[in-house]
């Protein structure tokens, strides 16, 4: 039997990877990307949880975090396109007009 | 013996692909890295006993979400990184920033780890007993969902709905009318 | 190892085997009988009467000198059709063609005819699928060439649209079922009414079944809705730049692909192995008469109707088979609370 504890740890470590990406990578897309590691690595230890308490909630939350992961993305991505077409880069740090 | 090889295995392969997706230069390869992440956590899915979340995360993510990430890829020509200058002399790549970074990033791991080790009451085995009767069926899920969770429901669903005005929105050219 | 396993692991090794020999007798039986449509023979040189083309075709393929464009990405080059003819075999893993067997008696308690048998069986088919479209489109981007970049859009787009449109079909027959098993989808179909009517989905499902085959040959990028690969238009489209081996294996996936989609049809509307003079342990036989009876109409489609345009295509699919198939879902939703309430 694996002890809950091992999949809370690689659900720990996923999430740090996710945190890492989304402050080093100087990429949109990227970052986006790294978003959905963390989305993932909390599902994971929602499943985890569930399945310790021995109760469905566990999945249901899993249901509905990805349902507004979908949601997220699609829009991001869109915006991401709008910014392209508007700079030419996907580099977060080109868009600065509004810093003081 | 066997389960816990195949737990190994398939952590080794989602936290392996992770790491490369924030690792790699090309938005390419990450997105397909971050496939094979997202399978691997829904073998991890399975063993835990949830073969609906498994199938619906190959389903939504490995199956929509990334196809959507692929599209915006190609559609977008997603250059490289580094390739601009002024990005080679930014503040936050000089090397004691950096070294700071990864070290902070390594305490982040240490911190959740030892926060989830000291808790109560995980350091017992996943499941108390297994067998046919602990895999929660989908007639069990849909049950819950559509008592319980009913409002959440019928709110995520109007959620996608805007979620789809707004993206198609969003991607529109200017001037376009049809 | 005991008997049991042998015989599981010989299950695999032979739906695999005939997986395999299926896209083969395909490739033939696709030209004999497009030649006897058009009113010539097929291919006819090769064996008696033609028999022996799929071979001369294979040898041909492997023989060719393997390409690789200059600018072509290395990795996802040759990563697409492995992709691809991946996911085609992995679909068919959870499609039971078969009752359970004993083999006369060897085996002590029944084994299914099958690879798989998971709880979720269609939703697992549906997602395998759906990572069937990640070959073709690294195909399209990898090969670095205008048109495999533009068919393989166009086919991932077509592709990700028709699986909305057959997801709401499936769904309806799972309501009349009751069960996301494929196996249990069949043996609610077993039996007949007035003794001669067979209880088929098909029967109570008659417009379910159109937009299934409808979105089943839309996905399988087969005409009318072969658009992407459409020789006339594209060149090639996705494959353009592929020679030998790796262009062997997309055809061989798209086969495949359609040998799936009817196994899974068969299984859901057409009663699977069920069929009214053979005993329950040869039902593999009529699961094979009805797979072939659907690969033909696949084929006659084909050759039969002109190829639909790219936006005409994708209007169809999301104006007209969308709307069907979920007022499809609603009404058989209804009629089932209806008559078990």
């Amino acid at each position: 039997m694996i002890p809950l504890s091992h999949y809370l740890l690689v659900s720990a470590v996923l999430f740090a990877i996710g945190t890492t990406g989304v402050f080093l990578r100087r990429n949109l897309i990227t970052i986006l990307l790294s978003i959905e590691i963390m989305l993932n690595a909390v599902n994971l230890s929602f499943v985890a949880f569930g399945r310790q308490l021995g109760t469905v909630d566990g999945q249901i939350i899993v249901f509905f975090v990805m349902t507004v992961a979908a949601a997220e993305a699609a829009v991001g991505l869109a915006i991401v396109i709008g910014l392209y077409r508007h700079r030419e880069s996907l580099n977060p740090d080109a868009f600065v007009s509004l810093k003081w | 013996m066997p389960e816990t090889l195949t737990f190994y295995l398939l952590s080794a392969l989602a936290i392996g692909a992770s790491a490369l997706v924030i690792g790699q230069r090309n938005p390419m390869y990450s997105v397909l890295m971050l496939i094979a992440s997202f399978g691997a956590l829904a073998g991890l899915y399975i063993q835990l006993d949830a073969p609906f979340v498994a199938v619906a995360q190959i389903i939504i993510y490995a199956g929509a979400i990334m196809v959507l990430f692929l599209f915006v890829v190609m559609l977008l020509n997603a250059p490289k990184e580094d390739g601009a200058d002024w990005d080679q002399a930014h503040p936050l790549r000089l090397p004691p920033v950096t070294r700071l970074g990864s070290m902070l990033a390594v305490l982040l791991v240490v911190q959740l780890a030892w926060a989830l080790m000291e808790a109560n009451g995980i350091g017992g085995p996943v499941s108390g007993e297994t067998g046919a009767d602990t895999v929660s069926s989908v007639r069990q899920l849909g049950r819950v969902l559509f008592t319980d969770y009913v409002f959440a429901f019928e709110a995520t669903s109007i959620l996608i709905l805007v979620a789809m005005v707004g993206a198609v929105m969003l991607a529109r050219r200017e001037g376009e009318r049809s | 190892m005991e008997l049991r396993t042998i015989v599981q692991l010989g299950i695999i090794g032979l739906t695999f085997f005939m997986l395999i020999n299926a896209s083969a007798v395909l490739v033939l039986a696709e030209r004999k009988i497009m030649g006897f449509m058009q009113q010539r023979f097929g291919p006819y040189l090769v064996g008696p009467h033609g028999l022996l083309q799929p071979l001369a075709d294979i040898i041909k393929l492997l023989m060719k000198e393997e390409l690789r464009p200059k600018g072509a990405d290395k990795w996802l080059f040759t990563l697409a059709p492995i992709l691809s003819i991946t996911a085609a075999f992995a679909a068919f893993a959870t499609v039971p063609w078969g009752a359970e067997t004993t083999f006369f008696g060897l085996l002590d308690e029944p084994v299914k005819l099958g690879v798989a048998d998971v709880n979720v069986g269609v939703l697992v088919i549906f997602a395998i699928t759906s990572m069937g479209v990640y070959g073709i489109v690294l195909a399209g981007w990898s090969s670095n060439s205008k048109y495999s970049l533009f068919g393989g859009l166009r086919a991932s787009a077509q592709m990700i649209s028709y699986e909305l449109s057959y997801a709401t079909a499936l769904a309806a027959v799972i309501l009349l079922a009751g069960s996301l098993s494929l196996r249990e989808v069949v043996d609610a179909q077993a039996g007949s009414w007035l003794g001669f009517i067979p209880r088929w989905y098909v029967f109570l499902q008659p417009v379910g079944f159109i937009i299934y085959m409808i979105a089943g040959v839309a996905e399988t990028n087969r005409a009318p809705f072969d658009f992407p690969e459409a020789e006339q238009e594209l060149v090639a489209g996705y494959n353009t730049e592929y020679s030998s081996v790796r262009f062997a294996l997309f055809p061989q996936a798209e086969y495949i692909n359609m040998t799936t989609m009817s196994a899974v049809a068969t299984d859901l509307y057409l009663g699977g192995w069920h069929g009214p003079f053979l005993p329950p342990e040869y039902g593999w036989i009529w699961f094979l008469l009805k797979v072939g009876a659907i690969l033909f109409c696949y084929i006659w489609v084909r050759w039969t109707l002109p190829r639909y345009r790219y936006d005409q295509l994708m209007q169809f699919g999301w104006k007209w088979l969308f709307p069907a198939a979920v007022i499809n879902l609603i009404v058989t939703a209804a009629l089932v609370l209806y008559f078990n309430a």
